[in-house]
């Protein structure tokens, strides 16, 4: 059981208890971000470097009638004005989504959302520019927009995409998982059948810094240098290549320090392309960067789902089926980052922990007037609608069964010798053991005691609510034959090169946006090479600097990456091996590893260290055939599964009978993310994901007007948590290895965003229980609890 | 970055300075004290002064000093000022509930009395409190001084009766024996704006009844303060049923408007609870306080 009281107060005076490889240890790249010297996109500037500013549409559904840019041609200071029919010339008004839909860049046609780029300016500085974006004159004929998922498909609703050929309605896909006749036998011989719908609503990722771009295009040489904020500097470069017509080996992207990314920074925005096409246009650097209202309003919003669940069991509490049907609200462009085979991202992990017989889901995708994207924010690929689905489904069921909802859980886990385990749409588990981490949790909550404590405080008419959640992920996409995205396997690539001295460096093509990076990949080559993580610096985010390779989001850096981090140093430790032989005048055969030096077998006192063979191999000692002067390596590592992290999550809630208000008392979080590589930064992703769960489950949500205005658009109106609104999280682990990954390691980036908010709704529908409340829609904010409690909730959207 | 419409700016020394740089730049000047109202507006251009005047070097108007049976507040007092004041939640408890309330440290460092009251949004907090408390406030201009009730004062939502080229100076609270007071707001979340806010003072007589009450409520659409809920206090013995029936009569005067903070009923019913919960505190502070 790890807490907060673990840390070493000071790690430099317990250097010699310092770990060389997995351990607790400070995050290497925390002195810059500590003393403000992080360097951001926004902290470049380069010579003679101009500024952009994006003209947003007001409405949210309007033809274009016309745009005169006259007046802000004429500011001294502006440079250009490019509109849509501009990027028409240029064949670039439209780009691929990475959903094979295509996007407006600029709107040539048709307004299809409130805040789509409209116009781009660019001019001498920031001021200028966005005072220039008040002197264009634009021109609407405003149309009735589709606002409501849920009409979207109905047929007097207008086309939202009349620029796709032949499209006569707003429907995007149908995707299914699972055997839909199977699934209604299971559900047709259950004794107990429980239905219910459960939204998601559409939330934000709102990472700290906001989106943003420096194109820096040479007339000369036809390169272009992009610095980005992007989780995916390789994908992105290819992209650039295949849609501007720049040649890949003239494009360089740069990712620098990341102010957060949760998702918001995987897909290729309007911004990005106009940055580069300003810079083309005036032969001058160009930086873009959005403001806040912009991030919230334009960029990739997440979920979205409304989902009727359906959950069948035996009147004794054995869980036989589970099925959905999914709304998904999509926006105007299906712009959601995914991999290519799947819609709907992973949502068909909707079957969570629990051994079922059958299993169905359907999800609809449709267009609304309503900015596009989704997927983003920290779910791996809509684990985390999945997990709420069934989560809340569970407890749902435990009420209906009037079953503790822990004991229901309990007895419908997936047992630990049926892993791996292949559930019934189609993922193969690779590990898990879920009991010991359920009894974990209770134990560190005081399961029965709160149970008591909740009794009689329901005497008193007080509202107090426990609620559970169990959760299994599917991440770190992925094997390359399954997932792509837009054609890229989903593979990632190390480089690693041991300097004469003994230091190292590894590439990596993954990119943080402060997960840590730099200090997990390094104590991974630390482990396998006995390196000191200190001695090893790692690359990150510069298409230039680091091999190819898909990029961090779903929690696929340890997964992916973190696995071709482990290989690259095996492939330069087996090389050591031949290199030191060859320093010792004896056989590779009879050497043996011990961490950090190759020694004589039943000699341990001869043997060379990776510092001496480092520069034995850069020396002059004659090497063997086949082995050149150098200690370095590289490859592409293609995962043979996806991991399956999981946890048990127990949340406590009071909520307040006069007004509805709710606050989250404490929160148990277990996590078993396999072999923990830094159980520091291990928790601060956990701490980081729970809050984000209180956000979304007691405050977060993207709402729209009738007219389709978004009410969003700032952080007066998009609330996200602050230290007040959290307890102190109590943490605590079970480790249980994936039996494919090099190390054993899983993802837990995103797990504790997936699996609280499940924990924190149940708490609050279990605290109003007494009221005959059985479901309320996220976010449970005081209104909304309230109404609730009136016996009148409502959904979201 | 949320850029501004281009400004000019001038830091005015005293208060006949700023009053005179107001004269000088005309219509389209504003000053700005703490500007965590003001900037807001500006990025979003909402609000586009010419000229921004900055008051915060009228060190004469941060000020908080008893003088016999008023408290006078300066107009630059932060509002960090009166939630740590000791004086201040002795004699006025209401404003340090309030304070403690009134977004988070960063805002509250900067903010300040006279630009809350000035700004007079619906959901200001302070302007409640002032109400509740009967506050006078002092505006000077460049013909002088007038004293003004909150009534008066107050105009309506982002409306009061300071001129363009005049300054909010200073705040007065009347200081009344046995008397108490408490503030009770619901948010979504720390440091936003309420959902709905009740403030309440009263005052006991001798034998313990209800000898002066005010009531107020932030957020539901109720200007200055409840008679009603006064009329039904004054001369009773506290009770739940007495608070139960003002709390009746403030849901019923309070006119709210639905928005992302909560529906009609929800702010109606939240008028009721916490001007229960509000009087409940306020009398429970005067049976104890002692001294006048
Ligand atoms: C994130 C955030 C959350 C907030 N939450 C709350 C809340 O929960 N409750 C609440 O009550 N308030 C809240 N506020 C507002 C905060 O209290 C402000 O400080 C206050 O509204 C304005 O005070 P200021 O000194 O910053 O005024 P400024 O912004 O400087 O000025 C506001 C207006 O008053 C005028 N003005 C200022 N001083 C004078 C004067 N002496 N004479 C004449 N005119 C003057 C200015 O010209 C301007 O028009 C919040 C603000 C922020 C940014």
């Amino acid at each position: 059981m790890t807490t907060t009281q673990e840390h070493p107060a000071n790690p430099a005076a317990s250097d010699a208890d310092r770990p060389i490889g997995f351990g607790r240890i400070q995050r290497k790249e925390d002195p810059r971000f500590v003393r403000g010297k992080g360097h951001y996109v926004d902290d470049i500037t380069l010579p003679g470097m101009l500024h952009g500013a994006i003209l947003r549409a007001p409405v949210a559904h309007a033809r274009l009638v016309s745009i005169d840019a006259t007046e802000a041609l004429a500011h001294p200071k502006v440079l250009a004005v490019i509109t849509g029919k501009d990027l028409q010339g240029l064949n670039l008004a439209w780009a691929p989504t990475l959903s094979a839909d295509v996007q407006a860049v600029l709107v040539t046609d048709k307004v299809r959302f409130q805040g789509q780029e409209v116009a781009f300016v660019v001019a001498e500085d920031r001021y200028a520019a966005r005072d220039a974006l008040e002197l264009i004159d634009v021109e609407y004929d405003i149309l009735p927009p589709v606002i409501d998922a849920r009409k979207a498909l109905a047929p007097e609703a207008p086309v939202i995409r009349d620029d796709i050929e032949g499209r006569t309605n707003n429907h995007i896909f149908d995707w299914e998982m699972g055997d839909a006749d199977e699934t209604d036998a299971a559900f047709a011989a259950a004794d107990v059948v429980v239905s219910q719908e459960i939204v998601y609503p559409r939330v934000h990722p709102a990472p700290m810094e906001t989106c943003g771009a420096v194109a820096d295009f040479d007339p000369i040489d036809g390169g272009l240098t992009l610095y980005e904020t992007t989780q995916a500097p390789h994908a992105h470069r290819t992209l650039y290549a295949m849609v501007a017509g720049i040649p890949e080996h003239k494009i360089r992207v740069v990712s620098p320090d990341i102010g957060g990314g949760f998702g918001n920074k995987v897909g290729i925005y309007p911004g990005y392309v106009l940055a580069v096409v300003g810079s083309i246009v005036t032969g001058k650097p160009v930086k873009w960067v959005e403001d806040r209202s912009e991030n919230l309003m334009s960029t990739s919003f997440a979920r979205d789902y409304i989902m009727q669940g359906e959950i069948a069991a035996t009147k004794d509490g054995k869980i036989l089926a589970l099925r959905t049907n999914v709304l998904a609200d999509h926006g105007a462009f299906n712009a959601t980052a995914q991999p290519t085979k799947n819609p709907a991202g992973f949502f068909s992990i909707f079957t969570g922990s629990y051994d079922l017989q059958a299993a169905h889901c359907k999800v609809t995708g449709v267009y609304t007037n309503k900015a596009p994207g989704g997927v983003a924010y920290a779910c791996s690929f809509r684990v985390t609608e999945a997990v709420y689905l069934v989560e809340r489904m569970v407890d749902i069921l435990a009420r209906n069964l009037e079953m503790d909802p822990a004991e229901l859980r309990l007895k419908n886990f997936i047992r630990p010798e049926q892993f791996p385990y292949a559930n019934k749409t189609g993922w193969e588990y690779d590990s898990g053991n879920y009991e010991p981490a359920m009894r974990l949790s209770m134990e560190m909550a005081g399961y029965d005691e709160l149970r008591r404590e909740q009794a009689e405080k329901r005497e008193r008419g007080e509202l107090m609510g426990i609620g559970i959640s169990f959760f299994t992920e599917t991440v770190g996409a992925g094997p390359r034959k399954h997932f792509d995205i837009v054609g890229l396997g989903m593979a990632d690539g190390a480089e690693l090169r041991i300097h004469p001295t003994g230091k190292a460096v590894v590439r990596i093509s993954v990119q943080s946006q402060g997960q840590g990076h730099e200090t997990t990949f390094a104590q991974i080559v630390a482990e396998e090479l006995g390196i000191p993580p200190e001695d090893i610096d790692v690359v990150h985010g510069d298409t230039d600097q680091t091999p190819f390779g898909l990029g961090t989001y779903g929690s696929r850096s340890t997964p992916v990456s973190g696995g071709a981090v482990a290989l690259v140093a095996r492939k330069v430790r087996d090389k050591a091996k031949f290199i030191a032989a060859a320093m010792l005048e004896t056989r590779p055969e009879d050497l043996e590893w011990e961490k950090g030096r190759w020694f004589v077998k039943g000699d341990p006192g001869v043997g060379k260290t990776m510092a001496e063979i480092a520069l034995g191999a850069h020396g002059t000692v004659a090497l063997p055939e086949g082995i050149d002067g150098n200690l370095d390596a590289e490859v592409t590592y293609d995962p043979p599964n996806l991991t399956f992290p999981f946890g048990a999550y127990i949340c406590v809630v009071d909520v307040d009978p006069g007004t509805g208000h709710v606050k989250v008392r404490r929160f148990v979080a277990v996590d078993d993310c396999g072999t923990r590589i830094n159980p520091m930064i291990i928790e601060g992703q956990v701490h980081g994901g729970l809050t984000d769960g209180v956000g979304m489950a007691l405050m977060e949500i993207i709402e729209f007007d009738d007219a389709g205005n978004c009410l969003g658009g700032s952080f007066m109106d998009y609330l996200i948590p602050t230290a007040m609104e959290v307890p102190d999280w109590e943490t605590g682990f079970t480790v249980t290895p994936s039996p494919h990954h090099p190390i054993g390691a899983k993802g837990i980036g995103e797990s504790a965003t997936v699996g609280s908010p499940p924990a924190i709704v149940n708490a609050v529908v279990d605290a109003l229980a007494p009221l005959g409340v059985t479901h309320m829609d996220m976010p449970c904010t005081p209104a909304r609890v309230w109404e609730a409690m009136q016996g009148r909730p409502r959904p979201p959207v | 970055m949320q850029i501004p419409a281009s400004f000019d700016y001038v830091r005015a020394a005293d208060v006949d300075n700023a009053i005179a740089l107001l004269e000088r730049h005309g219509p389209e000047a504003r000053v700005i004290a703490g500007g965590h109202s003001l900037l807001p507006m500006m990025k979003l251009r909402l609000a586009r002064p010419e000229w921004v005047i900055d008051i915060n070097d009228l060190t004469e108007l941060d000020f908080l000093v008893r003088e016999g049976d008023v408290l006078r507040i300066g107009a630059m007092t932060r509002h960090t000022a009166l939630l740590e004041s000791a004086e201040v939640a002795r004699l006025f408890p209401i404003v340090t509930d309030a304070e403690r309330v009134i977004a988070d440290p960063v805002v509250r460092n900067r903010g300040t009395i006279g630009g809350s009251l000035c700004q007079a949004d619906p959901a200001e907090d302070l302007s409640t409190v002032c109400n509740v408390l009967a506050a006078q406030v002092i505006i000077r201009g460049a013909g002088g001084e007038r004293v003004l009730s909150m009534p008066e004062f107050h105009q309506g939502p982002y409306e009061t009766a300071v001129a363009q080229t005049e300054l909010l100076c200073e705040i007065r609270f009347p200081v009344r024996p046995r008397s108490g007071s408490a503030y009770e707001k619901v948010e979504r979340r720390v440091g936003d704006w309420a959902v709905a806010a009740a403030g309440a003072a009263v005052s006991l007589a001798e034998n313990g009844t209800i000898s002066h009450a005010s009531v107020g409520l932030t957020a539901v659409g109720l200007e200055g303060t409840v008679s009603e809920a006064a009329d039904i206090l004054a001369g009773q013995q506290p009770s739940e049923e007495l608070f139960a029936e003002a709390g009746r009569a403030a849901a019923a005067a309070c006119d709210p408007m639905a928005d992302q903070r909560g529906p009609v009923d929800y702010k109606r019913h939240l008028a009721d609870e916490l001007t229960r919960r509000v009087l409940r505190r306020a009398c429970s502070r005067a049976a104890k306080t002692q001294e006048g």
